[in-house]
């Protein structure tokens, strides 16, 4: 459960999506509590990248509302939302390919910037001090998460591994107060989910944010969450500590299947 | 303190101010294709913010050039006497101001056009877009004030190199700044992911109004260059074939790449110079130019490294 103490970072209050008869997500309460780390699971098409896709206000709740840290969400677009501090990454991954591993980050930098395009054009000194500066976060981010030695390269040359850690370099440089995830381990080996889980830990422990991991892999689900949510067709089924979830005779049956009693026809 | 780049345009400014100043000892007939050049410089290098650096296809470049030239040639043509004075007669005054409404008036129809078809993508963009060049030509040849479809004739002969090169200049520094910026990463990021680039906070439909005013913006004032250096405008100047002819200069020099666009304003511009022997026939050997010139380098003429061997 959240830690009662604070008031929770981001708060689903019963949300509803429905796409023409099909209801996607049903009724949907969940709250993350800040610098709090869960995980979404459920079997596929069970909605987990509907309920990112509502966080993040690429579609909107039909009933229902979503609020950060106790603001509604309703009516702003995406990059309004990242602007009130959430940012994601993407089940396949979107980096912007034909910029570099730098620029990649950089451009994520925009959300904080003092200047814009008519002072791009003047290029007083203000200006370049600021570029200068964010030049030099963007290079230390880069370095934090050892991707500093491709800052040149385009990001479509990149190693899957290492451009799956770009995108969340990325999206820390917006500056979150949330990090959604949506299977950041998905086509990853067995070494390679370990080193994910210890950079999720780090960046929850560095940046002191709340990350919301939507995740196929249970290694990785189960090691690293404090809290686990199960979705099975758009309704939340169960919802706790990885331990409990794991012994939820509900998730078990959305997982593996009921046990049924075949009869015997004749 | 200037930045690099500024002291780069001021001194290309001055460059071409120097040159512009000995206009009357060239050869007329390289003059008129020089000024040609930097209309052309002009034209491919806005749109390339539109086309290549923003990736918005628009094919309706022509229609802002269009209402460039058309504006300004009428606040020359038509009111040059009443506000010459204004200006103590002098024509460097009165030329950019002309050339600055020219290009307001093409910016406001870029915001005009720009805020409903920019929930369009790809193709269907580029056909709106198309549509709107066609409007407006289609509007100019019905507008008897200026001449309709015989054209404006009798504007003021103000352009020269200087007026014509150093727009270019102007339109190449204004489109690299824009873009060599934190800020102006922004466009390329539209370009590439528009999905990613809204969660990582671009208000995507900004960037594209911005880049299609400013785009429409220089296309305005390269047509009153274009207006007040050919004396006579008429609407079939600006059709469809002018706006893809800039399209295939932007192409040429590859998507949003600064030099190889200017390089291939210039070339597209000089190469049937020379085929003017063959008559009706350099449109096909222009045609097969352009189709060898894909084949051969489709990434742009000039994109970096220039020779580069294949990977095995």
């Amino acid at each position: 459960m959240p830690s009662a103490e604070t008031k929770p970072l981001l708060e689903m209050d019963r949300c509803t999506i429905r796409f023409g008869g099909l209801t996607a997500v049903s009724e949907l309460t969940m709250s993350i509590g800040a610098e709090e780390l869960v995980g979404l699971i459920g079997p596929n098409g069970a909605g987990k990248t509907t309920v990112f896709n509502l966080i993040t206000g690429v579609y909107e709740p039909s009933e229902g509302q979503i609020r950060l840290g106790g603001e509604s969400l309703a009516g702003r677009k995406p990059y309004g939302i990242t602007k009130c501090g959430i940012a994601r990454t993407f089940q396949n991954i979107r980096l912007f390919p034909s910029l570099t591993v730098f620029d990649n980050v950089r451009v994520a930098f925009h959300l904080h910037l003092k200047h814009d395009a008519v002072h791009s054009l003047t290029r007083f000194r203000a200006f370049r001090e600021e570029e200068a500066q964010i030049a030099t976060q963007t290079f230390e981010l880069l370095e934090i998460f050892h991707l500093g030695k491709f800052r040149d390269a385009a990001a479509k040359s990149l190693s899957y591994g290492d451009q799956r850690r770009l995108e969340i370099v990325r999206a820390l440089a917006t500056r979150p107060k949330l990090l959604l995830l949506d299977e950041p381990a998905a086509g990853m080996n067995a070494s390679e989910k370990q080193e994910l889980m210890k950079l999720i830990r780090f960046i929850k422990d560095k940046y002191k944010i709340a990350v919301l991991l939507v995740e196929h892999d249970m290694q990785v689900v189960m090691g690293i969450c404090e809290r686990i949510l199960v979705l099975d067709y758009g309704i939340k089924i169960a919802e706790g500590a990885p331990a409990e979830v794991r012994r939820n005779p509900k998730v078990i049956a959305a997982y593996l299947g009921e046990e049924v009693e075949i009869k015997n026809s004749k | 303190m200037l930045s690099r780049s500024q002291y780069i345009l001021l001194a290309t400014l001055l460059g071409v101010l120097v040159v512009s100043l000995f206009s009357s000892s060239y050869n007329p007939y390289f003059l008129d294709i020089a000024v040609t050049c930097g209309i052309n410089i002009t034209l491919a290098a806005s749109l390339n913010l539109i086309n290549g650096f923003t990736g918005q296809f628009s094919l309706g470049h022509a229609g802002f050039m269009a209402i460039g030239a058309y504006s300004s040639a009428v606040l020359t043509t038509n009111y040059g006497a009443k506000l010459l004075p204004l200006v103590g007669g002098q024509t460097w005054i009165l030329f950019p101001v002309a050339l600055c409404v020219g290009g307001l008036v093409a910016a406001a129809a870029g915001l005009v056009v720009g805020i409903p078809s920019l929930r369009l993508k790809g193709d269907y963009l580029a056909i709106v877009t198309l549509g709107f060049g066609e409007i407006i030509r289609v509007i100019l040849q019905n507008i008897e004030a200026v001449g309709g479809a015989r054209g404006m004739i009798g504007i003021p002969d103000y352009t020269n190199l200087f007026w014509a090169f150093g727009l270019a200049a102007v339109t190449v520094y204004v489109v690299w700044a824009l873009v060599n910026s934190t800020y102006g990463r922004g466009f390329i990021a539209v370009s590439d992911d528009e999905v990613a680039a809204e969660a990582m906070g671009i208000n995507t439909t900004r960037y594209k109004i911005i880049a299609f005013v400013v785009g429409a913006f220089f296309a305005g004032a390269a047509g009153g260059i274009y207006a007040h250096f050919k004396q006579y405008i008429a609407p079939v100047g600006f059709d469809f074939n002018k706006s893809i002819e800039i399209v295939v200069m932007v192409i040429l020099g590859g998507m949003g790449k600064n030099v190889g666009v200017i390089v291939a304003a210039v070339l597209l511009t000089v190469v049937t110079e020379p085929l003017r022997e063959f008559g009706q026939y350099r449109i096909i050997l222009y045609a097969l130019l352009i189709i060898g010139l894909m084949i051969a380098r489709p990434q742009g003429l000039f994109v970096w490294p220039l020779w580069k061997r294949k990977n095995a």
